[in-house]
């Protein structure tokens, strides 16, 4: 790293908490400005920064970090329940499951790589998933979801002397209840926190050694460097994030159900990291807004805002154009996601960021080409930087 | 003893449906090198073929209900039974094994235009890539059976003369009282059958000759002179063919639904990893092996020992060979060792 980067890292680092923080005002011109909606750019983004860590450094693909995700959201939910309503305790307690669960799977798993790791971590989900479904239930409540009752004991409430009322208790931060937008800003301050603790990851010595173990594993192992503790640390607090996710999840709406650990939901949060950029630092967080952005825009079309769109056009074009149309809108809404999964890794396999860089080099606005060269080390470099 | 034999007949047809559907993914791995998640929408492909067929055979007309003489009624009737009364009802009755005819084509297309269009793009591609780009083929290509066949099960009956029980005790002389029904034998037949043909192909044609020669050293092929390149594309066409045909014949089994595909891939991507990555006898041998696992695992008994464990058996076996025998159970050395 040049002596610059330190400057720029904090320049990037202002400049994104700036951008999350103001999200209500800039977002209300694209109509997503409220604040269920931000609270899932914060939660995805945690998550999708969390799997960087590990796939975007690392280059190892876990198709089971859903499991973190649900195991974090049930911790929150059993310390609502056992604890208190406060959120701190609830978090704290979400990302040390995740960790511990994370530090469990990746030891494991982490003894193979390439595809046998992506199908290890994919079976363990899977295997977290049909447990919470069947025998777990005690502690899952299995299909119904993990939920609030009346007769949760709250030992810290009880003690403290609040009691609940004849209405549930919603989780709070010391006092402030965590709905809406104050639960959004919670969420958006996790995320600043988060992102500046990937921003110091990425550019640790830890993380300089976890983008070697990407670029020449074997290579490392030459050098005499144990490469596996490198990689079961850099998997746990991925996993940790993951929890955290999860456990924001639980702040903004106290409920757990195990399709949360489902290997789609796995698959999603690849998605995002890839549709952003893996590798780059806010990339995963753009990733994660513009599929939950355009998830809620496009499943909320149906046929008759379609028509009312295409109604210009004449009569038995327009009935041709509505019905392939929406076909990607509505309930099919996973289509158009499967599409955008596949033109992104066709033509544009670094993601947005790529795309961003791309047409800052034809504006002439990049970095000159002879100091930026085309070649392995130095795109990785650059995708560093972004 | 008629209850293990009962639970190995119970694992084996699922089993089957494992084998061939890893078979194709070994085939595909083994050769073109790519990890294919789009091999289970192929499978689901292939039962939505049945649907399909079914019903343009059941397509009817109203014709006027003679047993009704109070009012005017009428009634839906498959145009095939009005226009051939003999063999019609055949026919419809025959639905299922007969849309094999139509899905082996429609699959042996899809398969080269996937391999054309889409995979050839990524032999040089990471891993990860491919993964990723046959995930997303396999969102499309389930999503768009949903928009047009909807999200509910469709389920389809097998042929009358098998629709029922068989007493296996009485016909092969077996245990005393084993009631299995007949199209499950069927389906195993079937897919040994398959499985053997498949096998047959490469070990005794001169086509398979060269593909086994290919997965050795494909550079090596190369340079005799033979375009490898074209025969692994006829081998995707294959793996592609089987899989659909898998999934026809697995209709009356379980109603077809959008998901089917990727439920069975997930669980047919451990049996490749159990049996080997690249190896054909290992994904049949896995394949079966965790059908009859899965299908003991589900026992009353054992389920009241380890309570869960028919959830978990498959993945919990898989867990245990990778650590234990890192290559799978009859793994090659040297493929996809990194």
């Amino acid at each position: 790293m040049n002596k610059s980067s330190g400057l720029s890292d904090w320049v990037l680092f202002f400049g994104f908490a700036a951008v999350v923080l103001t999200m209500p005002l800039w977002l209300a011109p694209f109509g997503a400005a409220y604040p269920d909606l931000m609270q899932k750019f914060a939660i995805f983004g945690v998550f999708a920064i969390g799997f960087n860590i590990l796939f975007g450094l690392t280059g190892y693909l876990s198709f089971g970090h859903a499991a973190f995700l649900g195991a974090g959201s049930y911790a929150a939910i059993w310390s609502y329940k056992a604890l208190t309503m406060n959120v701190v305790p609830a978090i704290l307690f979400a990302v040390i499951v995740a960790g511990i669960f994370a530090f469990l799977i990746g030891y494991v798993s982490l003894r193979r790589s390439g595809i046998y790791f992506s199908i290890l971590t994919l079976a363990f989900a899977q295997m977290s998933y049909n447990l919470a479904y069947s025998v777990l239930t005690p502690i899952t409540n299995g299909e119904t979801g993990l939920q609030l009752t009346l007769a949760d004991p709250r030992v810290l409430d009880a003690m403290v002397g609040i009691e609940a009322t004849s209405s549930l208790p919603l989780p709070n931060f010391f006092g402030i209840i965590t709905t809406g937008i104050p639960g959004f800003y919670f969420c958006a301050t996790v995320l600043i926190i988060a992102f500046f603790i990937s921003l110091r990851i990425a550019r640790s010595p830890f993380g300089m050694m976890l983008k070697a173990i990407k670029s020449n594993q074997t290579r490392m192992a030459y050098t005499g460097f144990n490469t596996r503790p490198y990689l079961l640390w850099a998997f746990v607090i991925s996993g940790m994030y993951a929890g955290l996710a999860g456990g924001l999840m639980a702040v903004t709406d106290p409920l757990a159900g195990a399709e949360r650990m489902q290997w789609t939901a796995s698959g999603e949060v690849v998605l995002m990291t890839i549709l952003g950029g893996a590798g780059t630092l806010v990339g995963p967080v753009i990733g994660a807004a513009v599929i939950k952005y355009f998830e809620n825009i496009f499943s909320a079309f149906n046929k008759a805002e379609l028509q009312q769109i295409f109604s210009a056009l004449p009569d038995g074009l327009e009935n041709i154009v509505v019905s392939v149309a929406s076909m990607f809108v509505g309930k099919g809404w996973h289509l158009t996601l499967g599409l955008l999964f596949m033109i992104v890794v066709i033509f544009l396999p670094g993601g947005i960021m790529e795309g961003v860089r791309r047409i800052g080099r034809l504006m002439g606005i990049g970095k000159k080409p002879e100091t930026q060269p085309v070649s392995v080390a130095n795109s990785q470099q650059g995708q560093a930087n972004g | 003893m008629d209850a293990i034999l009962l639970q190995i007949l119970n694992g084996l047809d699922k089993g089957a449906a494992y084998a061939l559907i890893a078979l194709g993914l070994t085939l595909v791995f083994g050769t073109l090198g790519v990890v294919n998640f789009a091999h289970g929408a192929i499978f689901m492909l292939g039962a939505f073929c049945a649907v399909t067929f079914n019903r343009v055979l059941s397509m009817s007309t109203k014709v006027r209900d003679e047993s009704v003489t109070l009012f005017e009624a009428f009634k839906e009737v498959p145009i095939l039974t009005t226009k051939f009364p003999v063999v019609g009802p055949v026919i419809l009755d025959y639905a299922v094994p007969l849309s094999l005819l139509v899905a082996i084509p429609i699959m042996l297309l899809l398969g080269f235009a996937m391999e054309r269009g889409l995979i050839r793009h990524f032999y040089k591609r990471p891993h990860a890539d491919q993964i990723l780009v046959t995930f997303g083929l396999a969102i499309i290509l389930q999503e768009i059976i949903k928009h047009y066949f909807g999200a509910n099960p469709i389920p389809q009956s097998a042929p009358a003369a098998f629709a029922g029980s068989a007493n296996i005790s009485a016909y092969f002389g077996v245990g005393e009282n084993i009631i299995y029904p007949w199209w499950r034998l069927i389906y195993l037949a079937f897919s040994v059958f398959i499985i053997s043909c498949v096998f047959a192909f490469l070990h005794l044609t001169t086509f398979g000759m060269v593909v086994r020669a290919g997965m050795q050293d494909r550079e090596m092929v190369g340079m005799l002179g033979i375009n490898i390149q074209r025969r692994f594309s006829i081998v995707f066409g294959m793996a592609a063919v089987v899989a659909g045909m898998a999934g026809v014949m697995y209709t009356p089994i379980l109603p077809p639904d959008y998901h089917m595909g990727m439920d069975f891939l997930v669980l047919s991507f451990v049996v490749v990893v159990v049996g080997g990555m690249g190896s054909l006898g290992g994904a049949v041998a896995a394949g079966f092996l965790l059908g009859i696992l899965q299908s003991f695992a589900s026992m009353n008994e054992v389920k009241s020992i380890i309570p869960g464990i028919d959830q978990i058996i498959i993945y919990l076996v898989a867990v245990v060979v990778l650590l234990v025998l890192p290559r799978g159970l009859l793994g090659r050395k040297g493929v996809m060792e990194d």
